[in-house]
């Protein structure tokens, strides 16, 4: 197609998502956003998923974009689809997720009608308002010719510096309308230009600190994903014979096999990496915004440590912790320009002091995790079976609560992009969708969600949409009946008091999936999980496998709330 | 509340709708607390001016900057220097008056701080006083001996002196 054209805004909208190669969107139609969907019926290249809840369409949007490293795209309709598709933006928004939210809106102006923007029409919200704090950008169209250049500048936004979500907000006679269309005209940005290349100056300051590091230590975060810098962090890594420990949303950019991995840190962190952290003298954090679940109490966060910083949003230097050198850049060149000045000062060892004493913490502390109280399958046994059963690729999500903790804690993930959690915003009920949305992403690789009950039945809606629309994958559900983590804190920390935590055994997960037509099966032995697992990765339809598990399992080691790395409780 | 300073910042951003609101909601989220805010064109066509006071520590301000400058709207913010600026706000302040003598020290003392009588009634006087915030407050404590029915303040305005300037070069 020429560079100009006249066409609708609604089609427009479907050729400018094409010119950024987005080959798949998962939604819901609805009144206001009914002319995009009668463009979609023609077209033969972009592929629409129907999701049966807005937050999935979201959250599926988020899940292939963290397989996949593109954009994810979610639509819906205005009012309602609208405020559906919020927990899902917030999510993206929280763990810095590409996500491009396409939400119709009643019309601008319609003659002789009150179906106005501002006159409370049916199923009007104002979603520009309500997602002004948790996106990225976010714009409302008002005429159709601008939809091009609109487009162009919400995945730019999206995609670049730290990536994060946009949602573009377009009335339905901005979709109807016709106009001359523009597909070559540049967008400008005069506030918004991200600083990917480290200071020099700053790079000197962080690599002389690392020279004469007696006991260094890598926190890995997010970012690091964010910038695929995974060979950049191993290599330097191993150069400074530094151990890395990460945060849960750094799980998977170092791999968890190596000798030098510690595991993540913080609430429910390993005890390694709990304790090295505070052994460091100095700490290089890369890609990381030191949440509250990461660092416990701040005043004995890494008390002796001198902190470097590589974070592309500036505004994450010292918004929690006080930093020493400060690198506002992309964490992959940063991590290059300090390998390439450290390879004229350090040789390469096979060992040091440090890597001794790390060695002999992981040898005293890793392996001796204990398993919880509770009677019957163990978690954590089930978790490192399950590391032996899956392929190195295969993606594994996780819903929020124990069942994420345990997976963070027990399941080693060896390649990058192969662990999808929801991190900071906690959202249960994201594994299932991130898990569809990866597996469209991922097709030929195998995708599970770790799962608890009470997280999966939010989102349990959607196994209508893998089933119908061919996205097999497999859920685990840990199922102890109850909300796992509450009951968790009610045990520790409220007397046993369980308040609104018992969600019986309701349902049966096995009858919920074959009501779906998927497949459901009931493990009771550590050996029918293994088969029943290999089952499912081989199955072309998804399966739901339900595990019992002790409602009195507790995910050790803690970090009680308000205290600090070095206050840890391991049962 | 330790070194609770006044921080003036100037902030060039987009001219478009919902950047007011963006922006405010950010103050509001993060829990910045403003203390003024006012808004008009620059001397840019496209882009609008703000000038916000913040109370805060030295911390608090760099995090406010730095996530004013994270908004795609923000083109450009800066703390200005309070050594090295001129701020004004302009007040207009409408006073009760009854009596005829009243009426002649209400205009004696607009005179003595440069303000202007803008309006009278049979039963009001409304003065325009502009200045520094501090010799507004002056002016108000003074008028509240005679009864104030209104006040209108703009809140403060400020530039920088010299070549100093927080400008988008085309």
């Amino acid at each position: 197609m020429n560079q100009m054209a006249n066409m609708s805004g609604a089609h427009a909208l479907i050729e400018a998502l094409k010119r950024q190669e987005v080959k798949v969107i998962f939604g819901i139609t609805g009144g206001a956003i009914m002319p995009v969907y009668d463009v979609l019926y023609d077209d033969t290249d972009v592929r629409h998923i129907l999701c049966r809840h807005e937050q999935c369409a979201a959250h599926a949007a988020d899940g292939y974009a963290r397989a996949s490293g593109k954009p994810g795209i979610c639509m819906s309709t205005s009012g309602p689809g609208a405020t559906n598709l919020v927990t899902g933006i917030a999510n993206a928004y929280m763990d810095s997720s590409p996500v491009i939210a396409l939400t119709g809106q009643v019309s601008t102006y319609a003659p002789n009608s009150s179906y106005m923007i501002g006159r409370d029409a049916f199923q009007e919200a104002d979603i520009i308002g309500i997602t002004t704090p948790i996106t990225k950008y976010n714009i409302q169209v008002t005429k159709a010719a601008e939809i091009p250049k609109v487009v162009k500048t919400a995945f730019h936004i999206a995609t670049s510096g730290r990536p994060g979500p946009v949602l573009i907000d377009l009335p339905k006679d901005v979709q109807t309308n016709c106009a001359e269309m523009d597909f070559s005209e540049k967008i400008q940005l005069r506030g918004y230009k991200p600083q990917y290349n480290p200071h020099p100056l700053q790079v000197e300051k962080a690599a002389e600190s690392l020279v004469n590091a007696e006991k260094p230590l890598i926190l890995a975060g997010g970012g690091v994903t964010s910038s695929n810098a995974f060979q950049e962090l191993l290599q330097l890594a191993e150069l400074l014979m530094a151990p890395v420990a990460t945060t849960l949303m750094g799980k998977g950019s170092f791999p968890e096999n190596h000798p030098l991995s510690l595991g993540n840190i913080g609430m429910h962190g390993t005890r390694s990496a709990n304790q090295l952290i505070l052994e460091a003298d100095v700490l290089l954090a890369v890609g990381t915004r030191f949440s509250d679940r990461s660092t416990g109490n701040l005043d004995s966060f890494c008390p002796n440590a001198k902190i470097i910083h590589i974070d592309i949003d500036s505004a994450e230097i010292g918004k929690n912790v006080d930093i020493d050198i400060p690198i506002v850049a992309d964490a992959k060149r940063t991590l290059i320009a300090i390998f390439g000045l450290l390879l004229n000062q350090l040789k390469k060892r096979k060992d040091s002091v440090w890597s001794r004493r790390v060695k002999e913490v992981k040898e005293q502390l890793q392996n001796n995790l204990p398993n919880g109280e509770g009677k019957g399958l163990k978690p954590k046994d089930l978790l490192i079976e399950l590391r032996k059963i899956l392929p190195e690729d295969t993606i594994v999500t996780t819903e929020v609560g124990q069942n994420q903790m345990w997976a963070a804690l027990h399941y080693q993930v060896l390649k990058p992009r192969t662990f999808i959690s929801s991190g900071g915003l906690g959202t249960m009920g994201f594994g299932f969708p991130a898990a569809l949305g990866a597996k469209v992403a991922c097709p030929d690789r195998p995708v599970l969600d770790i799962a608890g009950d009470g997280s999966f039945i939010m989102t349990e809606q959607d196994l209508a949409c893998s089933v119908m629309e061919n996205i097999p994958v497999t859920v685990i559900v840990l199922n102890n009946s109850v909300l796992g983590m509450p009951a968790q804190w009610q045990r520790l920390f409220y007397n046993r008091r369980y308040s609104a935590v018992n969600l019986g055994h309701v349902p049966d997960f096995v009858k919920l999936a074959e009501a779906y037509g998927a497949k459901g099966a009931r493990v009771e032995s550590q050996e029918a999980f293994s088969r029943i697992v290999r089952d499912a990765l081989r199955s072309d339809v998804t399966t739901v496998i339900d595990v019992p598990i002790s409602s009195e399992e507790n995910v050790f080691p803690i970090i009680p709330p308000g205290r600090g790395l070095n206050d840890m409780a391991v049962g | 509340m330790k070194n609770q300073k006044a921080h003036i910042i100037a902030a060039i951003v987009e001219h478009k709708p919902g950047v007011l609101y963006s922006v405010s909601n950010m103050f509001r989220r993060r829990g910045f607390n403003i203390d003024s805010i006012t808004v008009g064109p620059s001397e840019q066509e496209d882009l609008a001016r703000m000038t916000i006071t913040v109370k805060g520590e030295d911390k608090t301000l760099e995090q406010v900057i730095k996530q004013m400058n994270k908004l795609i709207e923000v083109v450009k913010v800066s703390r200005l220097d309070p050594e090295n600026i001129v701020t004004r706000e302009m007040a207009l302040i409408k006073v009760h008056v009854s009596k005829t003598e009243a009426r002649s020290d209400i205009i004696d003392y607009v005179e003595v701080f440069r303000g202007r009588v803008i309006d009278v009634s049979p039963e009001t006087l409304m003065a325009e006083i502009t200045g520094t915030s501090d010799k507004i407050d002056a002016f108000i404590e003074l008028m509240k001996t005679f009864g104030i029915r209104e006040i209108a303040r703009t809140g403060i305005t400020a530039l920088s002196r010299g070549l100093k300037s927080v400008r988008i070069e085309e």
